[in-house]
């Protein structure tokens, strides 16, 4: 078991060596640099290279980029030219926010998933299995932008039900309940569409899984040993059907990086895939960078996090 | 009808020949009714598209037009105008021709880039596959959609060419991991080694004997892989990352509703286009869907 984690996380650690290397080569083409933005444009050209000189910008890009990683990981990810300020300091909050969502949306994912997923397997083939099925297929095949968009605009606009951007109400003091309740507010209906959509992939296989257990042997053994029929599903089914599904929680994660960038971006909601996509147009490129290594990260995560799940649900995968 | 069908029944029992791969596929679709009215919707959406726009200046409907900014439908424009005055309309047709186009392009070069990396990786297997592979694996821990969007924004000279290789360097790894698989089964079957046995190629085993029994599998997973790549691609239009704006999208149009006042009472300018999208990816995935269900007895209906 820990020999599996163990070489698990040696894989880890060149996944996000290459990562960052990559993120580093892309900003590197990346037009212009932190000195165009912070420099007055009326300053003599060789003052400027100088400048260049002693903050390392004409360095060979290895010793640059050792440069940038070890500023990294002491928690200097540089200055945003746009917003004048750390880059770090900036993402703080941006990330609270991010992630605060992306739990809600898990949380309703699963909320969906898991009665749909039951009843449908269970039930296979009768109307409510039918229902499910279709509901899955058009949740397949529908974009998640528009989708958000839908629900801004019935929720948010026509029945205003939601507020339709930011993250609180302005006025409110941090900490106080109406605070939280109005966070909590503003973010249900971003985390509602995202998992309305992404909830599909975890019901069809819930149900695949269901249908598949139900005709092994061991549950004809329960049956014969005349176990109800409750116990047989909550006991014998469930919990061999569930545990493939818990194993795939790495995996939504990374599903909720792209989702993120649509839907915050749709609800005016301040986290970071809004801050992504924000300094792109603004080019501030400091802070592009750091957002996609912290996705990146993410996403490398997840899958740490589903393989070692899935390695304690399911031995067999350990071997290798 | 009843007799029809009884009559079928008894033709199958009687021929021994079992039937081709296409009139298993047309059986499907049209044993699944949905399958057949996607398929019908589908044919009639891109021949209307393509049709029209061949009618259609890309150049005059894209001018911007001050005297007709958010006309409402009526007309002198069908489906209104948008905010620089430009028929909705036009824009639609030529936005459907044009997330078609780029999905079918970008599906076709991930396909061809992707089966034959696949199929290398998995018929050499060993060394070369765990390289191969590793460096798969690495391309899909990448957050697709943050780095493509990086990329569209940094590239010099940007055009529909490189939005559609862009997008192609980052998506063809699906494809080849399940294409190595399949030959990594299929280079150990009977015909295969036989074939190696006689003499014949790496090449050519790869290409004429081993590539032709992955062909139903390339077909569905491209069909599958179309649907995915339209709502990629209006997806990145509608953020801002996908065609420029003188080339209309789907996207594009759903991007002005990223403006309150035109998501709540100019709807005329995003709902077309919403349903489009929506109608086109369920008709690919319908049918796509069906076609998995041909490739595989199992599940077949038909």
């Amino acid at each position: 078991m820990w020999k599996f984690i163990v070489r698990r996380l040696f894989i880890t650690l060149p996944q996000v060596l290459l990562l960052s290397v990559l993120i580093f080569l892309m900003a590197q083409m990346m037009p212009g640099d932190a000195l165009s933005g912070l420099i007055d444009p009326n300053i003599d050209p060789a003052a400027i290279e100088k400048q260049r000189e002693t903050l390392g910008l004409n360095n060979p890009w290895y010793i640059q980029y050792t440069d940038w990683i070890t500023g990294a990981l002491q928690g200097d990810l540089g200055q945003s030219f746009r917003y004048k300020m750390p880059v770090t300091e900036l993402v703080e909050q941006r990330l609270i926010n991010t992630f605060w969502l992306s739990v809600a949306t898990l949380i309703i994912t699963y909320i969906i998933a898991i009665p749909l997923g039951i009843t449908s397997g269970r039930y296979n083939d009768s109307w409510a299995d039918q229902l499910i099925t279709g509901y899955t297929y058009i949740g397949f095949a529908t974009p998640l932008f528009i989708f958000a968009l839908v629900m801004l605009w019935v929720f948010g606009y026509q029945l205003g039900w939601f507020p339709t951007s930011g993250s609180v109400a302005p006025g409110l003091t941090p900490g106080s309940f109406d605070y939280v309740l109005s966070k909590i507010q503003h973010l249900l209906l971003p985390a509602i569409s995202m998992a309305l959509i992404t909830t599909v992939n975890t019901v069809q296989y819930l149900r695949s899984e269901i249908i598949d257990t139900k005709q092994k042997d061991f549950i004809i053994t329960a049956r014969a040993k005349g176990a109800s029929e409750s116990r047989v599903y909550n006991r014998h089914i469930l919990r061999n059907s569930l545990l493939p599904i818990a194993a795939f929680f790495g995996f939504e994660i990374t599903g909720l990086i792209g989702g993120t960038v649509f839907v915050e971006n749709i609800f005016g909601y301040p986290g970071m895939g809004d801050l992504f996509i924000q300094s792109i147009l603004l080019r501030d490129y400091s802070v592009v960078t750091t957002v996609v290594l912290l996705f990146g990260i993410a996403s490398i995560l997840g899958a740490l996090i589903s393989d070692i799940i899935l390695s304690l649900v399911d031995p067999r995968i350990r071997i290798k | 009808m009843e007799s029809k069908e009884t009559k079928l029944d008894d033709t199958q029992q009687v021929t021994t020949k079992s039937p081709s791969g296409f009139s298993i596929i047309w059986r499907e679709i049209v044993r699944d009714k949905i399958a057949l009215v996607s398929l019908i919707l589908l044919v009639l959406i891109t021949g209307f598209v393509y049709g029209i726009s061949l009618f259609l200046n890309q150049e005059e409907i894209v001018t911007v037009d001050l005297f007709a900014i958010h006309e409402p439908p009526g007309e002198d424009f069908l489906l209104g105008t948008d905010y620089g005055g430009r028929d909705i309309f036009g824009q639609l047709i030529i936005g459907t021709r044009n997330s078609l186009s780029i999905g079918i392009l970008v599906t076709l070069m991930t396909g061809v880039i992707g089966v034959l990396y696949g199929l290398v990786s998995g018929y050499f297997g060993g060394t070369i596959d765990n390289i191969m592979m590793r460096i798969v694996d690495f391309f899909l821990i990448l957050p697709f959609l943050m780095v493509v969007i990086v990329f569209v924004a940094i590239v010099p000279k940007y055009s529909v060419l490189s939005f559609s290789l862009i997008m192609t360097t980052f998506l063809w790894m699906g494809i080849a991991r399940l294409i190595r698989s399949k030959a990594l089964q299929e280079k150990e079957l009977d015909y295969a080694q036989a074939s190696k046995t006689l003499g014949s190629s790496n090449l050519k085993i790869m290409l004429t004997q081993v590539l032709p029994n992955l062909s139903s599998l390339i077909i569905v997973t491209m069909t599958l892989n179309l649907a995915a790549n339209i709502g990629l691609e209006s997806g990145l239009s509608f953020l801002g990352f996908g065609f420029p704006e003188s080339t209309p999208s789907l996207g594009t149009l759903l991007s002005y509703a990223r403006n309150p006042q035109t998501l709540e009472y100019r709807w005329w300018i995003w709902v077309p286009a919403a349903i489009l999208i929506l109608v086109l990816m369920l008709s690919v995935n319908n049918v796509g869907q069906a076609l998995k269900r041909a490739t595989d007895a199992r599940q077949r209906r038909g």
